[in-house]
């Protein structure tokens, strides 16, 4: 093997949720192969809620993934509402909203914790970190359980909760549990500021690599949209969500069980940096200042620094939930309890999309009913998805730049690149794998 | 560090919320860690071995392809553990055994690029190799898992209930949510979970599966009393226990 040729073949990718490889052949200089491969096992939600009735499809669509499992109940409850003419109360969007928050800070944290921190600090997982950097360990554990304590206290359960019904909630928080809630929110955001401290030292372990492209998130002129807005584009401006397929555009490729989606470029990249690049103008002040300590500006096109954003949103998220509670407390909580099959639904033939921001991006849930309220078309738009294009157009800028370094550290930079997405795979059902192969 | 057993963790097809819940033990993570050598965890970890004593597997097997992978696991662990209802009853994934023809399926997700894709009816790992001990649930419950993992590690069965969810709800003293005019599969689902969901104010989805021998004369008369039929049972029981349904109703 000559010393120019350098053949990466990492296969099942590790601290990313599903499976993916990438593969990359170097010979001579020059780029034989660079590729980003999903071998999920396909698992075809479109076709399995087919024939279900309204009320379980929330439920179903839950399991797309373990992670982001709120989120996809309310792309899917929203879409049900909206074909079966259902309004939620100000008090459900307001629960709804602190769940979606805990959510977003509970993968969130578990990204930047326990998957990207390891890369950062030099190690191959969370675990050794328990002797190394015990106190930092803890401080994301506390944030992570505290985000999963409020999904339990609000959603009945941290995964897969199953309070959330169609037109509402089964069961509802006490004022009480709120002002747990509240607690509990205020110390995640002292730990917080900690790892924002932590991160801040940790800047220049980040590859300093960029690439413009294009940015794709919900927005909403009344505050940093995660439950509901417009889709915004940095390339193309504003689309209504009613025309999501105009924006989202699939189309499929034989390397991957993922469909791919392009816009106004070949890729387009969605989750917590699109959303920066998008918003950031509304964020919080509390999150403002984090985005300052960290010295995160819009329009930021280094994809590495998704984990800083993600980090930023944490502090926005926390901020806004205690927000929301101090509203809902002042308010005081209705005893306003929906049963799934006792929601106000008009059965008619009919078609609703939901739109929601999951940790990892925009989100699309499309459904068709006929006049009995069973499901009779699906079309789902998983935030992974949107952004594979994007990383193998990231892979093919960065591996020119990097090629002449050591096989072990372009191997590093492209697992750090593919992590840095926080792809969550099996959730795109239709995705990851890095390949160094050696020719005789 | 070499006496402690060595655990590995695999999975499948699925949402990997399973895994996600041994995350989820939070500060307890740290105990079990302190208690085994954990050689292979993708989800968490770069590092990874093929030399383990206890397997985790996770999510249900949906393809030919997949079994080679499944079957070299089993051939290593010297303990095979399903992880959560895609593993132990196939689970959510099933659903899609209920189309006619899985060929449509394909058509409907990929169209005309369906043949780049491999599928068969989705099933629980005991379909394709011996499956020691089982997890339930759609996530399972931490407490069980910890409670499953400590009886593993100190060498003893760990006990698996096989009476309905009903008798855990009885014993939290909930309303019995067919008296609130609400369905349930409580009657003749594994019993485990001590009722969360319809303790959390819902009802029971079936994720467990069904007990092993139901009382099914006993489910008939609920049924009777409430108005319900046995299709409605069993459209709903086809949520995550399809592969099985196919079975029975062969």
């Amino acid at each position: 093997m000559s010393e120019k040729t350098k053949i990466i073949d990492i296969r099942h990718v590790t601290r990313v949720e599903g499976h993916g490889n990438i593969k990359v052949n170097l010979r001579d200089g020059k780029i034989e192969e660079c590729c980003w491969e999903i071998v999920e096992a396909p698992r075809f939600f479109e076709a399995m809620v087919v024939g279900r009735k309204w009320y379980e499809l929330h439920h179903i669509t839950s399991r797309i993934c373990g992670i982001c499992s709120i989120a996809h109940q309310f792309a899917s409850l929203k879409a049900t509402e909206a074909a079966l003419g259902v309004e939620i109360s100000a008090q459900t969007e307001k629960l709804r909203k602190i769940l979606l928050d805990a959510e977003n800070l509970q993968s969130h944290s578990l990204h930047i914790g326990y998957l990207a921190l390891p890369d950062l600090l030099g190690v191959g997982s969370v675990i050794p970190l328990a002797s190394s950097h015990k106190n930092e360990l803890m401080t994301v554990i506390r944030i992570h359980r505290t985000a999963n304590e409020i999904c339990e206290i609000i959603g009945g359960r941290t995964t897969h909760p199953m309070r959330c019904v169609v037109g509402g909630f089964c069961a509802l928080p006490t004022e009480d549990k709120l002002r747990v809630i509240k607690e509990k929110l205020l110390r995640a955001m002292d730990d917080l500021r900690v790892l924002a401290e932590l991160f801040k030292q940790l800047l220049p372990q980040f590859p300093n690599f960029t690439r413009e492209t294009e940015y794709i998130g919900l927005t909403n002129k009344s505050e940093y949209a995660l439950y509901d807005g417009d889709i915004g584009s940095t390339d193309t401006g504003v689309t209504d969500v009613e025309n999501y397929l105009q924006v989202t555009n699939e189309y499929v490729v034989p390397q991957s069980t993922a469909k791919y989606t392009k816009n106004a470029r070949q890729s387009y990249m969605v989750g917590a940096l699109a959303r920066f690049n998008l918003n950031c103008a509304q964020l919080l002040p509390q999150a403002n200042e984090t985005a300052d300590l960290l010295e995160l500006k819009a329009i930021c096109t280094n994809p590495y620094l998704n984990s800083i954003a993600q980090l930023v949103e944490c502090v926005q998220s926390v901020e806004n939930s205690l927000n929301l509670i101090d509203d809902l407390l002042k308010a005081g909580m209705k005893e306003e309890m929906v049963y799934e099959e006792s929601a106000p639904v008009k059965l008619r033939a009919s078609r609703g999309i939901g739109a929601v921001e999951a940790p990892r991006g925009i989100l699309f849930h499309d459904y068709q009913y006929d006049s009995s309220g069973k499901c009779v078309k699906a079309n789902l738009i998983i935030p992974t998805n949107q952004n594979h294009a994007n990383i193998q157009e990231d892979m093919e800028a960065l591996v020119p730049q990097i090629m002449n370094r050591s096989q072990k550290e372009i191997e590093l930079s492209l697992e750090m690149l593919v992590r840095a997405y926080d792809p969550c795979i099996s959730c795109s059902t239709h995705y990851l794998r890095v390949k160094f192969t050696s020719p005789e | 560090m070499s006496s402690k057993p060595k655990v590995a963790f695999f999975d499948f097809a699925g949402c990997e919320g399973d895994q996600l819940q041994i995350i989820n033990l939070e500060e307890k993570l740290l105990d079990v860690l302190s208690q085994v050598e954990i050689v292979s965890f993708r989800e968490a970890m770069k590092e990874h071995s093929d030399k383990y004593d206890i397997a985790f597997v996770e999510g249900s097997i949906t393809r030919k392809s997949d079994e080679e992978r499944l079957k070299k696991i089993r051939s290593q662990a010297k303990v095979l553990v399903a992880l959560g209802s895609c593993a132990t009853i196939g689970g959510i994934n099933s659903l899609k055994n209920a189309w006619p023809s899985l060929e449509e399926v394909k058509k409907r997700v990929y169209g005309d690029k369906a043949h780049y894709f491999e599928t068969y009816p989705s099933r629980g790992i005991d379909r394709v190799v011996k499956v020691d001990h089982y997890i339930h649930g759609c996530p399972i419950h931490r407490e069980e898992f910890l409670r499953v993992f400590k009886a593993l590690i100190m060498g003893v069965k760990p006990y698996l209930p096989d009476y309905p969810v009903c008798v855990e709800c009885k014993r939290k003293g909930n309303i019995c949510v067919f008296e609130k005019g609400q369905f349930c599969l409580g009657p003749v689902t594994r019993a485990g979970c001590d009722s969360r969901c319809v303790s959390a104010g819902s009802h029971c989805w079936g994720c467990r599966g069904l007990i092993d021998d139901p009382n099914v004369n006993a489910e008939k008369e609920v049924l009777a009393k409430y108005g319900l039929t046995v299709d409605d049972i069993l459209s709903r029981f086809r949520i995550y226990d399809d592969y099985r349904y196919e079975e029975i109703k062969e």
